[in-house]
């Protein structure tokens, strides 16, 4: 099996009374702003290619209006494309009749959402059992993994709550918890974290990546929160205005930006927490005589390394060990700086 | 000036008085020919009021009153609502008119089942559709306005007087709230949590059982509600046509000026209707203790 779990190809969605028209005259390369003047119909997603890897967590990150939640329920078919393929798992779910899509819902693809969509008139423990009540498992299976899951989110003794009862950091457990009880591999999280409070949202971060370091899902996470995205993208992709921009590293992102949109949301990100030692480092010259420091380090740590010893430069090693570069304090220095591109302002 | 201007231009009283005469022969034919198979259509219902009135008249009174209190218990968890209700089956039972009061009691129920059993399947259909909606409402508009009397007239001449006609014509005045109200809760289920169910998975089916009728219990508990009141007030307007209880000491009183006794059948009417309102409301408010937060502890 390959390790490309989502495969998406020249995705294109037309919201309108006839997209089947429309999309015509888009491929005949009639620009948005034009298409909705003569046809009165928009252009929700554009033309987007996307290999999405198993085991990892991919982010789709943009603007609100960017297409971004259009796009995720593209991936379970909420949303029917206007055309494009969709590949999951080597299977075109395109082609999916009724019942192959329900069983696909049912044990393939599991949701996370924005404002949780909980059911209000169930308990947490029967909102949590619900994915493996739609599978059809008996009773007693239901319970006890409903109540495996309430634990590994932290929700022991509020099994009989209504969902109205909670916080909302409380509500989005029982969410995530909700989708990963149908042990589904791949899982959707549609701004999972932006209704909750920055401090709640870095909580939830965390249980989700020390889940993620156990479970090994392939998990599509969209925001608007960049440093949602850098913490836990494995991937990021940037969309505008319903088209990937940039679909890449984080390190990549940050140090290569593809154009001056990208450029112009990183630059109020902290550079000296995000950037890591291998996106900066040189070619060794085995001159190195400084501290050893590991390619994943972030600067900021990095600094305080070898800021002990200044005048040395340092040897960058990868997990086992091995050298594979060179770093000086003024290649930290000039790490954290903004890239001249995005025109930094010093007031 | 033109006669037409100062006075409408009427049609033809020979005209008018042919097309009267042609609606009235040709309801009449439809009911001769198919009215006997009508009334076997509604012959389990008739045999099922029929026993039901018996088993309300023939069970001694305080087993009934037992009955009803530990309802009121159950739906309503109140001692105060059922200290009334228990008061006000003993007063009716004083004042002599016990036997009235279940006839209506069971016509009623019966009537709401049967107003249940229909109107919540054509609500869910009329929900799912908007096309299906938008031809129910406007007959569910006419039903409603329709003065009573005159759906009373095609329904004796159909199937007579009696039991079944009052049945009917009960049914068809009360049946609108619960069809509105099912649809309205039903349209004004939260989208976000119909689509968490569409992501997990659920057929139709499940939608409707797991999700949008719990969702939209409380409403369509309204509608119930709504109902089993217009079946209340149509009962005294089908003791016109031959429907037992409450409602013929009403009719008496009206046509002889018995105040006293229209006023007392009177009262055992609304004391009914209190019954069943305070019951079946407070029923559908217990079911949405979900809704109030931290209150059901």
């Amino acid at each position: 099996m390959s390790d490309t779990t989502i495969s998406v190809r020249n995705l294109y969605k037309v919201f309108g009374d006839d997209p089947a028209n429309a999309m015509k005259l888009v491929r005949d390369g009639v620009s948005k702003g034009e298409l909705l003047e003569r046809t009165g119909h928009v252009i929700g997603l554009s033309d987007i290619n996307m290999q999405i890897e198993r085991r990892q967590i991919q982010v789709v990150m943009g603007l609100s209006g960017s297409g971004k939640s259009t796009l995720i329920r593209h991936l379970n078919r909420l949303i029917d494309p206007t055309e494009g393929e969709i590949e999951i798992d080597g299977q075109d779910i395109m082609a999916y009749g009724e019942k192959d899509l329900l069983k696909f819902r049912r044990h393939n693809i599991s949701m996370v959402f924005q404002r949780f969509a909980l059911f209000p008139h169930r308990t947490v423990l029967e909102n949590i059992g619900f994915g493996l009540g739609t599978q059809q498992r008996p009773k007693d299976e239901i319970k006890n993994r409903a109540l495996r899951w309430i634990d590994r989110v932290g929700l022991s003794g509020y099994e009989d709550y209504f969902p109205s009862q909670l916080s909302g950091g409380m509500q989005q457990r029982v969410g995530l918890a909700r989708a990963l009880a149908t042990d589904a591999e791949i899982l959707l999280m549609d701004e999972a974290f932006s209704a909750l409070d920055p401090l709640i949202r870095a909580e939830m971060q965390t249980i989700l990546l020390d889940l993620q370091e156990e479970l090994h899902k392939t998990i599509v996470f969209i925001t608007h929160d960049l440093d949602e995205a850098l913490h836990i993208g494995d991937r990021i992709a940037i969309l505008r205005d319903g088209e990937i921009i940039q679909d890449d590293d984080p390190q990549n992102i940050i140090m290569k930006p593809a154009d001056d949109y990208v450029a112009d949301f990183m630059k109020d990100i902290n550079r000296s927490r995000v950037v890591r030692a291998r996106s900066i480092m040189t070619k060794l010259r085995g001159t190195e005589t400084g501290p050893k420091i590991n390619a994943a380090m972030i600067l900021e740590d990095v600094a305080q390394v070898m800021g002990k010893t200044p005048n040395k430069a340092s040897i960058v090693v990868n997990k086992q060990g091995d050298p594979v570069g060179r770093l000086t304090i003024a290649g930290v220095i000039k790490g954290m700086a903004r890239p001249d591109s995005t025109g930094t302002r010093i007031t | 000036m033109e006669t037409w201007l100062l006075e409408f231009p009427q049609m033809s009283q020979d005209a008018l008085r042919a097309i009267k005469r042609g609606i009235d022969k040709g309801y009449l034919s439809f009911s001769r020919t198919y009215g006997a198979d009508i009334e076997a259509v509604f012959e389990p219902v008739l045999y099922f009021l029929v026993w039901f009135e018996k088993l309300l008249l023939n069970a001694p009174w305080w087993l009934i009153i037992l009955v009803i209190v530990g309802i009121t218990w159950f739906a309503a968890r109140r001692w105060t609502l059922v200290l009334g209700v228990a008061a006000a089956l003993l007063l009716i039972g004083y004042f002599g008119m016990w036997e009235n009061t279940m006839r209506t009691m069971a016509m009623i129920l019966v009537c709401t089942l049967l107003a249940i059993l229909i109107g919540i399947p054509i609500g869910i259909l009329m929900s799912r559709s908007d096309r299906t909606q938008s031809t129910v409402l406007p007959v569910l508009d006419v039903m409603q306005t329709m003065p009573s009397f005159v759906y009373l007239i095609p329904v004796v001449m159909l199937l007579g007087i009696g039991k079944v006609p009052g049945l009917l014509a009960v049914v068809i005045y009360a049946i609108p709230p619960v069809i509105r109200l099912t649809n309205l809760g039903i349209r004004l289920v939260d989208r976000e949590v119909l689509e968490a169910g569409d992501a997990f998975g659920t057929s139709k089916w499940q939608k409707l059982y797991d999700i949008q009728i719990p969702l939209a219990m409380p409403t369509i508990m309204a509608g119930i509600n709504q109902t089993i009141m217009m079946a209340l007030a149509m009962v005294v307007i089908a003791s016109m046509i031959g429907v037992k209880g409450l409602g013929q000491p009403v009719l008496q009183a009206v046509t002889n000026q018995y105040f006293a006794l229209g006023l007392f059948n009177g009262l055992a009417v609304v004391a009914l209707a209190i019954i069943f309102d305070r019951v079946t409301q407070s029923w559908g408010h217990r079911m949405q203790t979900y809704r109030q937060g931290m209150g059901d502890e």
